[in-house]
């Protein structure tokens, strides 16, 4: 059957436009997810100065306790994502006892070198240490929808309500950690202790407690990002929590490190580049292109987008 | 002194070739032996390449005090470069199969040129990565060696199924390397000795002017420049230096292994190769030494080997059993225990020297019974 040109073309750029706007909200949820993590290892890198390499795993934590307490929320007739709860008391308990445990010893005697170092045998520890627990195995297991399925659909772009509900939820959550570390007396010792160690200390600030506090919300958020995770991809096993924290240390560097507001940008912009590159590349060279984003943005910038460059003192 | 260093250097070779020539004769005694040949001479080769591996790393590392995450991705190049040529040799007719002088030629060629185009490699990435340090450095390293596998994932003619285009199967045997039992018996001196001559090299970078000049940097990047230290320059000279060997390392991975995967050179995975076990080696070894280095890949390689064969594991059970099936918890909790208790490693920033072993030891007595003395002075007071 023919069609005229002039059909065609038409038909072509409504595809088009509806593929473009399609990868772009994929590129928003996921870049929400990124920011989340993202925002974790920002607090933490901004309060001591360490790469917590943990992070990510700290979302397969969040993803196993909400698979493990899902039956129990239905047994008490509340919606299956109210498992979040009992995932983010659970990822902020390994995550305090992960600074107790292993950091707080090392950053007392050792260099920055060998806390880094410390930080990659914690994360390969909560990975193995996982699998080796009977009930969890190396296996991945599939859980059921957290979200109603279904969604709406605008000329051509299908938005499903996991993605809203996914860009609105952390949209809240950015904002309510914003205007705690603006408003708040914890936030401001936040800000205190991640700018001057000892000055905060001679201002009466428990520095100990606030990094701990510090580690406890960071890890909480990675609770919230696992069940965004989930939501979209509705699977857990033990090294989901490495690429996805990879990403989105990547994400807090782009934006600069230690700076909430960067993190949040900068996840949007790996998420947007991964769904870009994976719609009009190829999906198996989206890490590539996130990867070579941040070379190029440490190179030029290496404070990241939002850092203030500070000169090195002699 | 001068005297000194003639004699040391005449120790070393004494020994070095009584080693070769001991391995010579084991060889030639013991080549039919059921359990040399599949048990004791893959050890060997396993040992050769993580030792190149670990004293590689041990340049950035240890000498030069920048953390580098991504020294698997060239280890990866020298890899696939080696099986790529000598696959490429092979359809040329140079050799037909694993034999003869032509293969011998073709095997040192492969070994070589693996190295340098890691070496390239790590040039192009060393000039704008060693631009940041610290933890930067490290986040880029490991974001240049997920590139470089990812892009060796996705090359039409290598990838995880381009080699299995190439040839019969993902299999190496078809291409000369990925040796069997017999040819691993019969290059086993190749990797010995391109093992020592990659030490020899190693060592005489780190006692050279260069190596002054990185250790400078490593205690002090702003004095060291102050004093005329070309920084960037020594930087990238090591990262490139680093590289050229981890580039051989792989090209005796790919002898020494049956199939090439990505895989084995990520960032983690639930094997013995990987970035992450990389790091683990050099500060088990000691951050500054490479003998400490070659001991730890040792080592580690046995740890290894006893987790996946050792008759101790399987009869443990329960949980303990279980954490035995992830090689890489085990090597997790070495590393923390490493750095709580022993931070400088085993070896610490020492070498062992033959000459100076004597004297070390003697050293270290002294110095011992003078602490002791000490600590008793300080009680009685």
């Amino acid at each position: 059957m023919l069609r005229s040109p002039a059909f065609l073309i038409e038909r072509w750029q409504l595809t088009h436009v509806s593929t473009l706007i399609q990868t772009l909200i994929v590129g928003l949820r996921l870049g929400s997810i990124y920011a989340l993590v993202a925002l974790g290892y920002t607090m933490v890198y901004g309060i001591i100065r360490l790469i917590n390499f943990a992070h990510g795993d700290f979302i397969m934590v969040g993803g196993y306790t909400m698979i493990f307490t899902m039956p129990l929320a239905l047994a008490l007739g509340l919606p299956v994502w109210v498992s979040v709860i009992f995932a983010i008391l659970a990822c902020a308990l390994v995550g305090m006892s992960t600074e107790l445990i292993a950091y707080r010893p090392i950053r007392k005697k050792g260099t920055s070198m060998t806390a880094l170092i410390t930080a990659i045998a914690v994360s390969m520890i909560l990975e193995n240490l996982a699998q080796a627990i009977p009930p969890i195995g190396p296996n991945p297991i599939v859980t059921s929808q957290i979200f109603s399925t279904g969604g709406f659909s605008v000329a051509g772009v299908t938005m499903e309500w996991t993605t809203v509900l996914t860009i609105v939820i952390s949209a809240i959550v950015m904002i309510v950690l914003y205007e705690f570390t603006q408003k708040t007396r914890m936030g401001r010792a936040m800000r205190c202790v991640s700018e001057d160690k000892e000055a905060s200390i001679l201002m009466g600030i428990d520095v100990n407690n606030t990094i701990l506090l510090t580690f406890g919300i960071g890890s909480g958020l990675s609770a919230i990002a696992a069940l965004m995770y989930l939501g979209q991809y509705p699977k857990v096993y033990t090294t989901m929590g490495v690429m996805l924290g990879l990403k989105a240390f990547v994400a807090a560097v782009l934006g600069g490190i230690g700076i909430i507001p960067g993190a949040m940008v900068g996840g949007l912009i790996i998420g947007l580049v991964e769904s870009f590159t994976t719609t009009y590349v190829s999906s198996s060279m989206a890490d590539t292109f996130v990867f070579l984003i941040l070379i190029i943005v440490l190179i030029i910038k290496p404070a990241g987008l939002l850092g203030k460059n500070v000169g090195e003192k002699v | 002194m001068k005297n000194r260093t003639a004699k040391g250097y005449i120790l070393n070779t004494v020994v070095i070739a009584a080693i070769l020539i001991g391995a010579l004769i084991i060889q030639s005694v013991f080549g039919k032996n059921q359990n040399f040949k599949l048990i004791l001479v893959p050890s060997i080769w396993q040992c050769c390449y993580l030792i190149i591996l670990a004293a590689s790393l041990n340049l950035v590392l240890g000498f030069l005090g920048q953390l580098s995450l991504g020294h698997c991705g060239f280890m990866a190049i020298g890899a696939y470069a080696a099986a790529l040529i000598s696959l490429a040799c092979q359809r040329a007719g140079i050799f037909t199969d694993a034999k003869g002088a032509a293969f011998v030629l073709v095997l040192v060629g492969c070994i070589l040129i693996a190295g340098i185009l890691a070496a390239l490699v790590g040039l192009l990435v060393g000039i704008p990565a060693l631009r940041l340090k610290g933890d930067y450095l490290a986040i880029i390293t490991l974001g240049f060696g997920m590139i470089i596998v990812n892009i060796i994932n996705n090359l039409p003619f290598a990838g995880q199924e381009g080699l299995a285009k190439g040839s019969a199967a993902a299999s190496l045997y078809k291409n000369g390397l990925g040796f069997g039992t017999a040819s691993k018996v019969t290059y086993l001196m190749v990797a010995l000795a391109v093992t020592l001559i990659c030490l020899i090299m190693m060592f005489m970078f780190i006692r050279s002017k260069y190596g002054r000049a990185i250790k400078a940097i490593r205690d002090d990047e702003i004095a060291a420049s102050a004093s005329g230290i070309n920084t960037s320059y020594y930087k990238i000279l090591t990262f490139t230096y680093s590289a050229f060997f981890a580039g051989i390392a792989g090209a005796l991975y790919a002898c020494a292994n049956a199939t090439l995967s990505t895989s084995s050179f990520a960032f983690t995975n639930g094997g013995i190769l990987n970035s992450t076990f990389v790091v683990v080696m050099v500060v088990l070894g000691g951050m500054g030494s490479l003998t400490g280095s070659a001991l730890a890949a040792i080592i580690m390689f046995f740890v290894n080997y006893q987790i996946k064969n050792g008759l101790w594991v399987k009869s443990l059970t329960g949980f303990l059993g279980g954490m035995f099936a992830y090689p890489m918890l085990v090597y997790a909790i070495i590393l923390i225990i490493v750095i709580m208790f022993r931070p400088k490693g085993i070896f610490g920033t020492y070498e062992f020297s033959l000459i100076n072993f004597h004297r070390d030891i003697k050293n270290r007595r002294a110095q011992r019974a003078l602490q002791k003395a000490d600590r008793k002075g300080g009680e009685s007071e």
